[in-house]
């Protein structure tokens, strides 16, 4: 069992701007959680209706772990909505359960410029179809062997390629790299961002061919026919 | 006996989720399977309307799971199928009054003597939907030939890929194969591009549907009913049964009937 001064130092709550932040110190997952919803029960009327967020550290939680405890949290009316991860994975799982995984404060290591975070080596890999209403951040390139449906955003700091059809929203060099490019088998997107610039949307096309979307000379967005030559 | 737990979903409200769960749930009686249908929509109840059940009404979900009644107490017994039951929602409660584990407990009690569980969801992504999904076995989304509805059906699939419920499967409710000859609605190939899940059913529109909901007799027991039909092959395929799709260019039957006397076509 664990003691109250325990729970205190597992898990610390601060109020923040966007409601509260729980900020978990090293433990077994199973031990903060307990910690958590502790800490709730034993003030369930400060924390009735309130907005949490909850930095996990490099934690890597699974789906079912995110879930129960979103499901916890439910029960004492707490709503979780975004979840701060070291862990690339647990960032992803996050992502893909609608949650933030950003606050608004953004964290020391993230204002690093994208010259240093973009390496060509590493990428974001996801092997499925990005539905609508779910947001992929990610400080470098994506690949998607999948489609992006109307509704859903993906957002690089980095390039994206799309192994599949595009028609939401996809941003690449997020965080102003103009160099950045975005291609797919099929370019029918809702909308392209690059750095800061802004495509139209682009029309359907009947008989779709990979395309190649980048910045050209003269600053403007464009897309040409993708050959890899 | 251990029942199958099917959630009907949607997303998007008016897609015909309520419809879908007392026609599924009246087919599979007719088959002479032991349903029992959830209400799943606390606050803004209407599967006991669709079903002719509203005046039956003692306790609901919330009497069981606040302890006021056995479960059985509020297993409403339909009056033309005596396998068939209904666990009404509280009107006058909301979605917060009922948590993910009770549902999990209400179909677990459930499971030992029935055949199939199926649950209404309440249309949008929140308390009430995560209610309805946490004790599927395999969840159903209902969806429209509309691209506002398309896009709901597909969060909503996104949702269960993420928390892993299995592969949902869909009911295209309301095609009307004449808007789709002439380009005018999205066809059954344009929304399953999109979603990327088995398809369970193809129901046409019917006016039928909209009669038999007012009098709480669905639209499964016309054994004319084109939409009718659609609803009883989907209750075949869920029993495990390989049924054909309909055709639904034939212009045969009582549909077209109408359409030559008011000379529409």
């Amino acid at each position: 069992m664990i003691t109250m001064e325990q729970v205190t130092s597992i898990v610390q709550i601060k109020g923040i701007r966007d409601g509260l932040l729980a900020t978990f110190s090293d433990a077994a997952w199973e031990d903060q959680r307990t910690a958590l919803i502790l800490q709730i029960d034993e003030k369930p009327a400060f924390f009735q209706g309130a907005r949490l967020a909850m930095d996990v550290g490099n934690q890597v939680l699974k789906v079912n772990d995110l879930v129960e405890l979103r499901d916890q949290l439910s029960e004492r009316n707490v709503a979780l909505w975004a979840v701060i991860s070291e862990s690339p994975m647990t960032e992803q799982t996050s992502q893909l359960l609608g949650l933030a995984t950003r606050i608004s404060k953004p964290r020391p290591e993230e204002q690093r410029s994208f010259a240093d975070t973009i390496s060509d080596e590493t990428a974001l890999f996801i092997s499925k179809t990005i539905r609508s209403g779910t947001r992929i951040e990610y400080p470098g390139n994506i690949v998607i062997i999948g489609d992006v449906n109307p509704g859903a955003e993906v957002i690089a700091e980095g390039n994206v390629v799309v192994w599949g059809r595009v028609r939401g929203v996809i941003h690449a060099g997020a965080k102003g790299n103009r160099n950045a490019f975005i291609c797919a088998l099929d370019l029918s997107a809702n909308q392209l961002r690059i750095a800061d610039e802004v495509s139209a949307m682009l029309k359907p096309q009947k008989d779709p061919r990979p395309e190649i979307a980048s910045i050209n000379e003269a600053g403007k967005l464009q897309a040409e026919l993708w050959n890899v030559s | 006996m251990t029942a199958q737990v099917i959630t009907v979903t949607s997303g998007k409200g008016g897609v015909g989720k309520t419809t879908a769960v007392a026609n599924l749930a009246t087919a599979l009686a007719m088959d002479g399977k032991r349903v029992v249908c959830i209400d799943g929509d606390i606050g803004l109840r209407n599967l006991d309307v669709v079903m002719g059940l509203e005046n039956r009404i003692v306790y609901d979900i919330v009497d069981v799971i606040e302890g006021r009644c056995k479960l059985k107490q509020a297993m409403i017994r339909d009056k033309k199928y005596p396998e068939m039951y209904l666990i009404p929602a509280a009107q006058t409660r909301d979605k917060n009054a009922v948590s993910p584990s009770d549902m999990v407990r209400i179909c677990n009690d459930l499971k030992s003597d029935s055949d199939f569980v199926i649950i209404d969801s309440p249309a949008g992504i929140e308390r009430g939907f995560r209610n309805a999904i946490a004790a599927a076995d395999r969840v159903l989304v209902v969806t429209n030939p509309e691209v506002s509805a398309v896009r709901d059906a597909d969060r909503v699939v996104g949702i269960l890929e993420a928390e892993e419920k299995g592969n949902p499967s869909l009911i295209l409710n309301r095609l009307n194969p004449t808007l789709v000859k002439n380009n005018d609605m999205l066809s059954a190939e344009d929304v399953l591009d999109l979603l990327g899940i088995q398809l369970i059913g193809i129901v046409p529109e019917d006016e039928n549907v909209i009669i038999g909901s007012n009098k709480g007799a669905p639209v499964v027991t016309d054994a004319k009913s084109r939409a009718g039909q659609a609803f009883r092959n989907i209750a075949k395929r869920l029993q495990g049964q390989d049924v054909p799709f309909m055709d639904l260019d034939s212009q045969s039957g009582l549909w077209s009937a109408i359409q030559k006397l008011t000379g529409r076509k």
